[in-house]
């Protein structure tokens, strides 16, 4: 005899089309000034990212990887977090970092190579971001495991790639998670490449979203250019995550910009690809929402766009003008006490 | 004042440290219900239930979460079951566990041990009977513990798990039992860093660590009668004991070193560099190292010709004293 003894399914979430419109009965209880909020991060991050792009060509900034295209996953997924939960990101993340308290001059710091940029505020929970691909989600479940632990009413969400799907560090952390019921929610941001390694090359799996199934944790892909469907399926993870239920979360985007500032994005795919995404604009999407809702309009856009853009400046020079550190700075946090 | 083994010096101690504080876990394969293959962790599942966790079979993970464990509060003291597994977790040690008080500047830290078996000598499978230790040496940010005996044992593992940085504590897997020895009771720690005396002489300076440590005294037994030899044991390969070695050298101008590491990079050739940089023109004989090759440790019906013995350890002695 042969029968089925398991099966599964993987949903997709999709709630904002590319036209501004909005499946209403999928839409998350979320007001217009959360909706004003969610759409600024976003600007703030496009913003933010273009002036590190600026800075990086003019020789003031190093290596940098944009989020260009990316920013409902970023933003949706950071925005649902509540204060006391916390954040282990990668290095595509700057969004949802700044979003949860990290200075912008800092931010722009740490990607200059100031290693002082990566020390979060005592306030702030966020970990430093990672550059080794899928392996902070071990320290994000770790850590998680730790909150539950001292029974804390908190969560970690860890972002990452669609390389970091193949990585065994990830698929460990999605185990472990499954077993210790750690309250963690992975954030993946399919943007399609892994510097040049496209989707059908990474895995045979259909979708990313059903690595999650092997560890016996959920998992779900969204619309990764539609806040409301990022923002809902993380709100939804964040609950889940305080059962004791870990959740995976697919986020299909694109990456519109190269790998990082080192890349040339031309080599290995078309134009034309890069062209059919910018149709499907996260911020644009939710301006058109905005506007059809008539909480937007045109005056709003430029005012809102002429802010972030002194901020970004700001922050900027601010920037620019911190002194490098001492040499006696790196000797002294190899261990406690320093290294003498 | 119990006579006890190192296994059961390890079981003591961390016995004692988690009832003193409640924040020491315990993580690993086979460590709970089992006790550990080695039985190193027996009972304290049954003691402190909630804080000994076995887990899947994944080094990586075991260190990557202990990574986030120790940054959240707590301090785990992760077992990685043979030191050839602990290569599974190489990255996750040296990319995050050492990197991430420096990388965070500070704002976290990750207080936590790694216990692992290390060396050969118990007629195992192959990557059962290994030396790693200075893959570790070799990276910043950690500290790299191996007792030789079990008083030892207990004092280092305290200070280890005390300590507000990652420790790689090593245990000589084939002196797990085969050394008895009045452990007391009573709380007590030997700093990391600080080398032990085992004992002195005048005529030579054999250093070595680990279970080379019990070849060592037997050497130096067996050549009493003509040479004066002074034994040191490091206890903690990183940080090396520097002040304590140039002592030494200092007052017997001579030098043997032994370990069953490989040779080319072991811990002898870094030995033997700071003695050449500091105490160069005290020496009277050029330094000797017995070590083990360059070569794969064989499987079991073929090791004893790796392994350092008691008699080639003598024969280096003999060379550099006659030298």
């Amino acid at each position: 005899m042969i029968k089925t003894i398991q099966s599964f399914t993987i949903e997709r979430i999709e709630i904002l089309n590319e036209k501004g419109e909005a499946e209403k009965k999928l839409l998350p209880k979320i007001s217009e000034k959360q909706i004003l909020e969610m759409y600024r991060w976003m600007h703030i991050t496009r913003t933010f990212d273009k002036k590190a792009l600026a800075l990086q060509r003019t020789g003031r900034l190093g290596t940098y990887a944009s989020m260009l295209g990316q920013e409902a996953a970023i933003i949706g997924s950071a925005y649902a977090l509540r204060k006391q939960d916390w954040l282990f990101p990668s290095f595509r993340y700057s969004g949802g970092m700044l979003l949860r308290g990290i200075p912008m001059d800092k931010l722009y710091s740490y990607w200059g190579g100031d290693e002082r940029g990566a020390k979060p505020p005592e306030h702030v929970n966020v970990f430093p971001l990672c550059i080794t691909v899928g392996e902070q989600p071990l320290h994000a479940t770790g850590y998680a495991w730790g909150l539950k632990l001292k029974k804390q009413n908190a969560i970690v969400l860890t972002d990452f790639g669609d390389g970091a799907t193949s990585t065994g560090d990830l698929n460990e952390a999605l185990n472990f998670a499954g077993v210790f019921q750690a309250p963690v929610v992975f954030l993946c941001q399919n943007n399609q490449f892994a510097i040049s390694i496209s989707q059908e090359k990474q895995t045979a799996a259909k979708t990313l979203a059903q690595k999650a199934i092997a560890a016996g944790i959920k998992g779900v892909q969204v619309d990764g250019n539609d806040i409301f469907a990022v923002y809902k399926a993380t709100q939804d993870a964040i609950a889940d995550a305080l059962k004791g239920k870990p959740t995976f979360i697919e986020c299909y985007t694109y990456r519109i910009s190269d790998h990082t500032t080192s890349d040339d994005a031309t080599k290995y795919r078309s134009e034309k690809e890069v062209q059919e995404w910018k149709k499907k604009d996260p911020i644009q999407r939710l301006k058109f929402y905005m506007e059809k809702k008539k909480i937007w309009n045109e005056k709003k856009e430029q005012a809102l766009q002429k802010e972030i853009e002194l901020l970004v400046d700001k922050a900027g020079k601010s920037y620019e003008a911190i002194p490098r550190a001492p040499r006696e700075d790196i000797f002294k946090y190899t261990i406690a006490g320093g290294v003498k | 004042m119990a006579k006890l083994n190192m296994v059961e010096a390890i079981n003591l101690a961390l016995k004692q440290e988690m009832k003193k504080d409640k924040t020491i876990l315990i993580i690993g394969e086979d460590v709970g219900v089992d006790g550990g293959v080695f039985r190193v962790t027996e009972g304290l599942l049954k003691l402190y239930p909630g804080r000994v966790f076995d887990t899947p079979l994944a080094e990586s993970a075991i260190v990557g979460t202990s990574i986030g464990l120790a940054c959240s509060g707590f301090k785990p003291v992760a077992e990685i079951q043979f030191e050839g597994f602990t290569l599974s977790a190489f990255d996750q040690i040296v990319n995050h566990a050492a990197r991430i008080r420096n990388r965070s500047r500070g704002r976290f830290t990750v207080p936590m041990v790694i216990r692992s078996p290390i060396g050969g000598g118990i007629k195992a499978l192959e990557h059962h009977s290994d030396s790693p230790e200075t893959y570790y040496v070799h990276t910043p940010g950690i500290k790299v513990v191996i007792p030789a005996t079990p008083y030892d044992a207990k004092g280092l593992l305290i200070s280890a798990i005390r300590d507000p940085d990652p420790v790689i504590f090593f245990e000589p897997k084939r002196i797990y039992r085969a050394i008895k020895q009045e452990v007391p009771e009573k709380e007590y720690s030997i700093p990391l860093g600080k080398a032990r005396l085992v004992q002195e002489g005048t005529d030579l300076t054999l250093i070595s660590y680990g279970a080379t440590v019990r070849e060592c005294e037997q050497a130096a037994e067996l050549l009493k009668d003509h040479v004066s030899i002074e034994i040191i044991d490091l206890r903690t390969l990183s940080p090396l004991d520097t002040e304590t070695i140039l002592a030494s050298v200092q007052k017997t101008g001579r030098v043997v070193i032994a370990h069953e590491a490989q040779r080319t990079l072991g811990m002898a050739s870094e030995i033997i560099a700071r003695i050449q940089e500091q105490a160069l023109l005290y020496l009277k004989a050029p330094i000797e190292r017995v070590t083990g090759y360059d070569i794969i440790v064989p499987l079991p019906k073929l090791e004893e010709w790796y392994f350092v013995d008691e008699k080639r350890i003598a024969e280096a002695i003999e060379k550099v004293m006659n030298f």
